[in-house]
């Protein structure tokens, strides 16, 4: 039956089975491969591949913390927070964004420079990502932006807050805040989970001191987001933390004042409390505008704040080094008393001029000051009577001296902008300027000039541990009812005032540190700087207050800019006719009231001229206003429960 | 015996219902309801216009399947040419005629359906080689002048397919031919030469390759290349199938699909997404099913005695094999992205026609298996 061509097919039949055969072995195969890509895929790498989902699935917007407030020590705001009016924009939202620009330009002020600096940043940032079109826009532009709104594709009207100073009388020791710096970030390790873009940071002062923890947490909105970007559902929420507020020692009140006082002059004054070391005011002028720092600064407005030769952006009280001048007698006075160089009485003659050492030295007062004593030499701040008392006490121990009343170093802590003078002395002078001590030179530093540096703040505390009697306080911004030693003391001897208690027992009992071997050598200054403020002939006799509730007892000093050439001597040139540049930095320091000290003030004036003329009227005037105060912020002390 | 094979065509219809395989059917019918399942998902979980009209073309075209497995085998083996002509004037008319979309020329516009020629061409050239091979003797198989006209038949199409262009269906529509060929006995060595011929001609090939077509060759060597170009389907594509794990996301749950990380989803990408939603074990289900019809393919080769049935079914089987394979490899980030679709669960009409057509004639064979065809 079978054809030849049957065998024919059953041998193709086989040859085709055969084949077959083998295309299923390779089939099979091919099967495990792919079961063996998806174990590799779905088994073994399954949470490299589930995080790379999330990640997809997931964006993430961080929301910027507010900033913690700052206020004075009567709860007054200096440095707050204000609603401001952002524009934000979504590149790829929109569809045309030089059509968007152009769109904006009409609406809102934005320069091409501005454009310019945008294009760059959408050029880098992933397009989802917002850009900061304008941080502070003002309420009449933000309308406008909402009412164009439809046709502002990508752009977000956002209202946020941010950095506010109701004024610039503090603005040298609050600081500003600025955007976060490339510099910033490599040197502030905390900002690196931080960061925010849009987000200010404290650049000097208090702003800079606290920023850690005054910046708050951040907050972040998580949306699970499509392939393109868009938002599908919020998943999130973290609203972050505001900053923590401070409440500061500063009298807003005082600082308003003061810098009213200062107005146009280059100067710097600051106050304390003799006890407890709060700072009450300290004001550097002339001041600059902070507010212009927070949205980005104006290049004009930098220019003239860095062109202006009285250095608006210099805090004077810290960052200023003055010689201090004849203030600085005081300390000349106490360590001779204190190493028993001298006795109260012992006298020396002035005649106007001493002749040492091959060298003239001249006293400020040209036909010189007669017979001269401890007291008088204070009073009338007589050259003479220092240059001989120096002489015969060395440079060594008065710097010794000047460094525990705390000239010479950093008083406050995490201030950059700080900076801590020079106490000069032999082993100094070797080491920085590698040449040895000149007789000559104790003498100019017997009235603080030569190489003596110091910052008014410096000059405040020397002043302030004098007032209270000779003992170490630590200077504080910061609000704080703890450390108060010398108040705890001060209670304690006005409930027995007869049981004075010795050096020792002060230390044990009441933990303070004496700056004195005699307490009676404190006094002596004291009496005497009553003296030059209020007996006549004192060197600010004619800015005393009679009223005994405010009678402060004060030191001037004017720091030489130029020494008078012999022939200006002879001319009796006077300082106010010399080029502004060339006067003399006129110096007060004081304490007040004279019979129950409280505060130390220190007053500088640039080029003012002498002490007694340009810085003891501020000095004066600042005084009687910290004192009409006095019993408003002993309220407060005591609301909140320090002693005394 | 040999008298029973002589009345094979007075089969009662009861007969013919018998000797269905349902196993297959069953199978098919299965992956359809996945298909249309995977398909609710891309449309994010609504009857939207995908998912209904894949239902739609998944019924009408299984009963097509289910229709064409009674007509006679005979029918099939007569008019495998006519049908391959056919087909082929419809591949021309796409050069003429054809709708072009993202810059290519592959449909033609039909009113109530755009077609695909290129996908019924798989199987019309399989038809066609399949009656060939079977029609000349084992002893002229290896003769050149005989392997002519089969060179010819494949070429052709490829070419025109090739410069539509469409590069995965060629390169598929050539896989299915060459398979008829190698398993009618053609010698290894002529495979050989034509490799080595195609080699030398591979350089003036890619000359004519678009630049994207370039640039997806070059990309699926290293997808990192352009993350967000070309290699973003690949990198999204294997995310998802690795994130899906052993046991899913969960149906409507793929976070890949659902937010549009995924490209072609409804197309190239359907394995992708049921692999995000299901997992591993979904996924091998899915393999499971697959097997399962080429195994049954297979089988209906094993039975029917005609070498044109054997030969139409086991290419068939192993062309399907390789559309699956393919598909599965590209998306899982084993073969450069080349655009081919799963068979029956990727959104299309023509394929599943063409895929369809295919089972109709390997169930043809069964019905039939014991009809001899000349």
């Amino acid at each position: 039956m079978l054809s030849p061509s049957s065998g024919n097919t059953v041998i193709k039949s086989k040859l085709i089975g055969r084949r077959m055969f083998l295309l299923t072995a390779a089939k099979a195969a091919v099967m495990a491969g792919i079961i063996g890509r998806l174990v590799s895929l779905q088994i073994n790498e399954r949470s490299k591949y589930k995080t790379l989902s999330d990640k997809n699935r997931f964006r993430e917007w961080k929301l910027a913390p507010e900033r913690g407030i700052i206020k004075d020590f009567f709860d007054k705001e200096i440095a707050s927070n204000e609603q401001v009016y952002q524009v934000h924009l979504i590149p790829e939202n929109s569809k045309d964004i030089e059509k968007l620009f152009v769109r904006l330009k009409t609406i809102l002020n934005i320069t091409d420079k501005k454009l310019s600096y945008l294009r760059r940043v959408i050029a880098k940032q992933k397009p989802w990502e917002p850009i900061i079109v304008s941080d502070n826009i003002s309420w009449s532009e933000f309308s406008r932006l909402n009412l164009f709104l439809h046709e502002l594709e990508g752009v977000k009207p956002v209202v946020s807050v941010a950095r506010m100073y109701p004024d610039n009388s503090s603005a040298h020791i609050l600081g500003y805040v600025s955007q976060v710096s490339a510099k910033d970030l490599k040197t502030k390790k905390y900002l690196k989970e931080l960061h925010v873009p849009g987000m200010s940071v404290g650049k000097t002062g208090l702003e800079r001191k606290l920023d850690q923890e005054i910046i708050g947490k951040i907050g972040f909105q998580r949306y699970e987001v499509n392939a393109f970007g868009k938002r599908i559902k919020q998943i999130l929420i973290d609203e972050g933390q505001a900053g923590k507020s401070f409440k500061t020692t500063l009298d807003f009140e005082i600082q308003k004042f003061t810098s009213k006082l200062l107005k146009d002059k280059a100067a710097a004054v600051c106050v304390m409390d003799i006890f407890n070391g709060d700072i009450v005011s300290l004001v550097s002028s002339p001041s600059f505008e902070p507010n212009e720092f927070v949205h980005g600064l104006d290049k004009d407005y930098w220019n003239s704040l860095i062109k202006n030769g009285m250095r608006p952006l210099t805090n004077k009280t810290i960052s200023g080094l003055y010689p201090p001048g004849s203030t600085i007698k005081t300390l000349v006075a106490l360590s001779a008393l204190e190493n028993g160089i001298i006795k109260p009485l012992d006298t020396f003659r002035c005649k106007g001029k001493i002749e040492l050492y091959g060298e003239k030295y001249h006293c400020w007062e040209k036909d010189g000051h007669g017979i001269v004593n401890l007291r008088k030499g204070i009073q009338r701040s007589c050259d003479v009577y220092f240059y001989e008392v120096a002489r015969k006490l060395g440079v060594d121990r008065l710097s010794e001296t000047a460094k525990k009343f705390g000239l010479g170093k950093k008083i406050l802590d995490g201030f950059i902008e700080e900076r801590s003078g020079v106490v000069p002395n032999t082993k100094w002078k070797k080491k920085f300027i590698g040449q040895n001590w000149y007789l000559g030179e104790t003498l100019h530093s017997g009235i603080g000039q030569g190489y003596f540096q110091s910052t008014p703040l410096q000059l405040c505390l020397m002043t302030a541990q004098i007032a209270n009697g000779g003992f170490e306080i630590k200077p504080r911004l910061i609000f704080d009812t703890e450390n108060n030693n010398l108040k705890n003391y001060l209670k304690h001897k006005n409930e027995n005032p007869n049981d004075p208690l010795p050096t020792d027992l002060l230390v044990s009992n009441f933990n303070l540190k004496p700056l004195f071997k005699n307490q009676e050598h404190i006094n002596l200054i004291k009496d005497a700087m009553y003296s030059s403020s209020n007996e006549p002939g004192g060197t600010s006799y004619r800015h005393r207050l009679e009223n005994r509730k405010f009678t402060f007892a004060g030191k001037t000093g004017s720091s030489q800019i130029k020494r008078f050439t012999e022939e200006q001597r002879a001319a009796e040139v006077k300082q106010e006719s010399l080029p502004y540049k060339d006067r003399d930095h006129a110096l007060f320091v004081a304490f007040a009231p004279y019979d129950d000290p409280k505060y130390a003030i220190s007053v500088l004036v640039e080029h003012g001229g002498s002490g007694g003329k340009a810085a003891a009227p501020i000095a004066k005037k600042v005084i009687k206003k910290v004192l009409e105060r006095h019993d408003l912020r002993q309220k407060v002390n005591s609301l909140l429960g320090e002693t005394v | 015996m040999f008298r029973a094979r002589s009345i094979q065509s007075s089969l009662t219809l009861k007969d013919k219902i018998l000797s269905v395989d349902y196993i297959l059917v069953f199978s098919v019918f299965i992956l359809g309801l996945v298909s249309i399942l995977a398909m609710y998902s891309t449309d994010g979980g609504e009857f939207k216009y995908h998912t209904n009209s894949h239902i739609l073309r998944f019924f009408v075209f299984f009963g097509m399947f289910i229709t064409l497995s009674f007509i006679q085998i005979r029918f099939w083996h007569s008019q495998s040419y006519i049908i391959y002509v056919l087909f082929f004037i419809l591949l021309l008319g796409v050069k003429y005629f054809g709708l072009t979309s993202s810059g290519s020329k592959r449909w033609l516009d039909l009113y109530f359906m755009n077609l695909q020629p290129s996908e019924l061409m798989k199987i019309g050239l399989i038809l066609f080689l399949a009656k060939y091979f079977h029609r000349i003797s084992i002893e002229n198989i290896n003769q050149i002048r005989f392997l002519f006209l089969p060179i010819v038949v494949l070429v052709a199409p490829v070419i025109l397919v090739a410069t539509q262009p469409d590069l995965g269906t060629a390169l598929l529509i050539a896989a299915g031919g060459i398979t008829v060929a190698w398993l009618a006995g053609v010698r290894v060595k002529f495979f050989a030469i034509s490799a080595l011929a195609f080699l030398a001609l591979l350089p003036i090939a890619i000359s004519f390759l678009k630049p994207y077509q370039k640039s997806r060759i070059l990309t699926f060597l290293n997808p990192e290349r352009d993350p967000l170009g070309a290699g973003y389907q690949i990198i999204q594509s294997k995310i998802a199938i690795g994130s899906g794990g052993l046991f899913g996301k969960g149906f409507l749950q793929g976070s890949q699909s659902y937010l549009d990380y995924l490209p072609e989803k409804h197309t190239d990408f359907i394995f992708t997404l049921f692999s995000e939603e299901f997992g591993f074990f979904g996924s091998l289900f899915i393999l499971v099913l697959y097997a399962i019809i080429v195994w049954r393919i297979v089988k209906i080769g094993n039975v029917t005695r005609s070498n044109f049935g054997k030969l139409f079914c086991y290419s068939f089987a192993t062309a399907f094999f390789i559309y699956v394979v393919v598909n599965m490899m590209m998306v899982l980030g084993l073969l450069p992205i080349v655009g081919s679709p799963l068979p029956i669960m990727s959104y299309g009409g023509s394929s599943m026609m063409a895929i369809m057509l295919g089972l109709g004639i390997t169930m043809s064979c069964k019905v039939y298996k014991d009809t001899p065809v000349n």
